[in-house]
């Protein structure tokens, strides 16, 4: 294929790609050093009202906000180099709260709290979703062969359903004295709020995650267990491998790849957990990185969005980002020089 | 065929295989199954702490609101009706309806007649005629189990969510469309191109993949919001404010969704053999002419997968939606934090239940449709490296 062709064909998607990706990724960089504030000035504002012998009259000096001659509120903005990062890290606090050695005040600041969940997430769920799979794809794979397909109809439920609405679901089952909530009740005999402090939310978030991704990673491995090598595990047993030595030994190194490749895609889609808190309405207790970039931008009561916080907050988001995709870039640069060779 | 004696299992072991497997399922569709039991049932019913409750309804059978023996036989008659004329007729429609002997738009015509045909019938015309011949048959026709219709009508007709709906389908339909039509001659001309710039090209879009899209959503918002002012020195006074604009929202989806939709459509097109155009090309067709006549015949399978998943990252988006339409253009999924502002009775959150389910619906008869598609579309990317 001609150079010119192969323009031809990518063009409008790359033309896209460039527009609504790459574009704005530089204008958020740019915002972040900049600040769009309303202009205000000071007006000396005399104010009487009608006394008895004379007029009582009080002068103070008051801000208000300029209004253009299109009858808009002028707005400037201003270079303010690392300022907003400043609002957003607090170093002060942070660092006052580590010479103090006390975790919980550093939480209190928004950033970490947020940085402190997402990672945290990550971590906890990325064990669980791919154990769940592939215990799931190991009993399908053992069931008889008329059954698979409804089970993978069910299976795929929880993976297909709206992030927001699936973990919603979670929640009523709890909320209040939900049917789940008075179970619980009734088997520990104790009262239980699970909306009431932050830890229980958070058990629920990660059950919820679980939930969500433990189809796809079972589809991926069911797949790869189809092509499992039968004389492989025959010899294995000839050779008096347990079932156990033959799952370890023989599947699981297979799967590997598999595995590799669900981490990776689960520790990307992980780190921008987001829904879960919109879902579950944990907001008052633990939050996400995304979820704090969404919280600035939406219209605050004066209908003001934090344009130049949640630029910063974006670009901190992005420093992550790049951790995680140093290994993967890596590996498929080797997989490309392999190919190549 | 019998399995060798070594690999037979021990009853210890098939029994937990098989209970896991039960729990899993038990698991998978409880919730789903719950909620759509909740949104039949009067507020205090559906968050009753006693699950018989939820699912018998007794306050909801109370205020005279269920079914009756004579309606769930009736209803069940239906049913089977409906599963007749699904699998007999739909097809004939479809072939029908091809307008322009065009197969996809007569399927899409076919199910959507036959759809709102089914909700018409199970939502109006069964309830107005099983009503009179309840009250004439006496103890068979009593409700058994509570069920009342009411919160869906709320949601629906008093809320106005029909409106969200049409917004989801627009959005939808939208981001299909460019995003299939866009991708597909790039995933082609990725898939045939073994030079090292089209793999830059896909680690490129492999990163962009991994971006959070709040990052881009900042980027977009003061752009999107000011643009009638930045647009002014091209397009003068005509210039659009791309905010609450919803082909604005569908052109962003369109790019987010585009390095998912390349890497997939590529990994379907490397499965096509490339003698099959390299033919075309001896025979004389240009590139583009071999694509059109040769390619796009055998790759409509990969094509109604990745479809499938633009569909479902458009359907299910909140944060794109949330933050760049304004509340007259609000799709489903983010009207439904509409809710939560004023959830201060149990009837609205009875509702909020209502709309999850009605948002729900759709994707359930999407997978049990396309299940095999799904499967297909995620094991693409991975088994095949």
């Amino acid at each position: 294929m001609r150079f010119k062709t192969f323009a031809a064909f990518v063009a409008p998607s790359l033309f896209l790609m460039v527009l609504f990706i790459a574009a704005p990724l530089i204008s958020v960089l740019w915002q972040s050093f900049y600040l769009t504030q309303q202009v205000f000035e000071s007006v000396e504002v005399e104010t009487c009202t009608p006394g008895f012998v004379e007029q009582n009259c009080v002068t103070e000096i008051k801000s208000r906000p300029v209004i253009g001659d299109d009858g808009k509120v002028v707005t400037e903005t201003s270079f303010v180099g690392l300022e907003s990062y400043r609002n957003l890290l607090q170093p002060a606090q942070t660092v006052a709260a580590l010479a103090q050695g006390s975790l919980a005040e550093l939480l209190k600041i928004d950033f970490w709290k947020a940085l402190r969940f997402t990672l945290t997430f990550t971590l906890i769920t990325l064990p669980l979703v791919i154990l769940v799979g592939l215990c799931i794809a190991l009993a399908v794979n053992n069931a008889v062969r008329s059954i698979r397909g409804p089970v993978i109809f069910i299976s795929l439920l929880p993976f297909i359903i709206t992030p927001v609405i699936g973990a919603l679901s979670i929640r009523w089952l709890f909320v209040g004295d939900g049917i789940l909530t008075a179970a619980l009740e009734w088997y520990t005999g104790r009262d239980i709020a699970m909306f009431a402090q932050g830890w229980t939310i958070e058990i629920l978030m990660l059950f919820y995650r679980v939930w969500h991704v433990a189809p796809f990673t079972f589809v991926i491995f069911y797949a790869g267990l189809q092509t499992v090598n039968q004389d492989t595990l025959e010899s294995a047993i000839i050779d008096g491998a347990s079932r156990f030595e033959r799952l370890r030994f023989v599947v699981i190194p297979h799967l590997m790849p598999l595995i590799v490749f669900v981490a990776l895609i689960h520790l990307m889609d992980a780190y921008r957990v987001f829904e879960e808190v919109v879902g579950f309405r944990s907001e008052a207790h633990v939050i996400s990185l995304q979820y704090l970039t969404f919280d600035l931008l939406t219209p605050d009561d004066s209908g003001n969005r934090s344009i130049s916080r949640a630029s910063a907050n974006s670009m901190l988001t992005m420093i992550g980002i790049v951790f995680l995709l140093i290994p993967l870039l890596m590996r498929t640069w080797r997989d490309h020089r392999g190919k190549a060779r | 065929m019998s399995t060798p004696r070594a690999l037979r299992q021990s009853p210890a072991l098939r029994l937990s295989s098989a209970s896991f497997l039960v729990l899993w399922c038990v698991m998978a569709a409880f919730p789903i199954f719950w909620i759509a039991v909740m949104s039949f049932k009067v507020p205090i019913d559906a968050f009753a702490s006693n699950p018989f409750d939820v699912i018998f309804g007794p306050t909801t059978r109370a205020a005279g609101k269920g079914l009756s023996l004579f309606d769930i036989v009736a209803g069940a008659a239906l049913l089977a009706l409906t599963w007749y004329v699904a699998t007999r007729h739909v097809a004939r429609l479809a072939s029908a309806l091809a307008i322009g002997g065009s197969q996809p738009l007569g399927w899409v015509l076919a199910a959507a007649i036959f759809i709102a045909g089914t909700l018409a019938v199970f939502g109006f015309v069964a309830p107005a005629i099983l009503g009179p011949i309840d009250s004439l048959l006496g103890p068979l026709g009593r409700p058994i189990i509570g069920l009342t219709m009411e919160h869906y009508q709320a949601v629906w007709f008093d809320n106005q969510f029909y409106r969200n709906f049409f917004n989801s389908l627009i959005v939808t339909a939208g981001v299909v469309t460019i995003s299939l039509s866009v991708g597909t001659l790039a995933g082609y001309a990725l898939a045939r191109s073994g030079s090292s710039l089209a793999f830059w090209l896909l680690i490129i879009a492999l990163v962009f993949r991994a971006l959070p899209h709040s990052v881009l959503v900042t980027g977009y918002l003061p752009p999107f919001i000011n643009s009638a002012e930045i647009l002014r020195p091209i397009f003068g006074d005509a210039a659009p404010t791309l905010y609450g604009k919803p082909w604005a929202v569908i052109m962003v989806l369109v790019s987010i969704n585009q390095p998912f939709t390349i890497w997939m459509l590529r990994s379907f097109f490397m499965n096509i053999p490339a003698e099959l155009d390299e033919a075309a090309r001896v025979d004389g067709c240009s590139h583009f002419e071999a694509f059109r006549r040769v390619i796009m015949p055998v790759m409509w399978p990969g094509v109604i997968t990745t479809g499938l998943f633009s569909f479902l990252l458009a359907y299910n988006d909140y944060l794109v939606t949330a933050l760049l339409l304004d509340a007259q253009n609000q799709t489903m999924v983010p009207a439904i934090t509409g809710y939560f502002n004023r959830e201060t009775t149990t009837t609205d959150q009875v509702e909020a239940v209502a709309a999850a389910v009605s948002i729900t619906a759709p994707l359930f008869v999407l997978v049990m449709v396309f299940q095999r598609q799904i499967v297909s579309g995620l094991t693409a990317g991975a088994v095949k490296g």
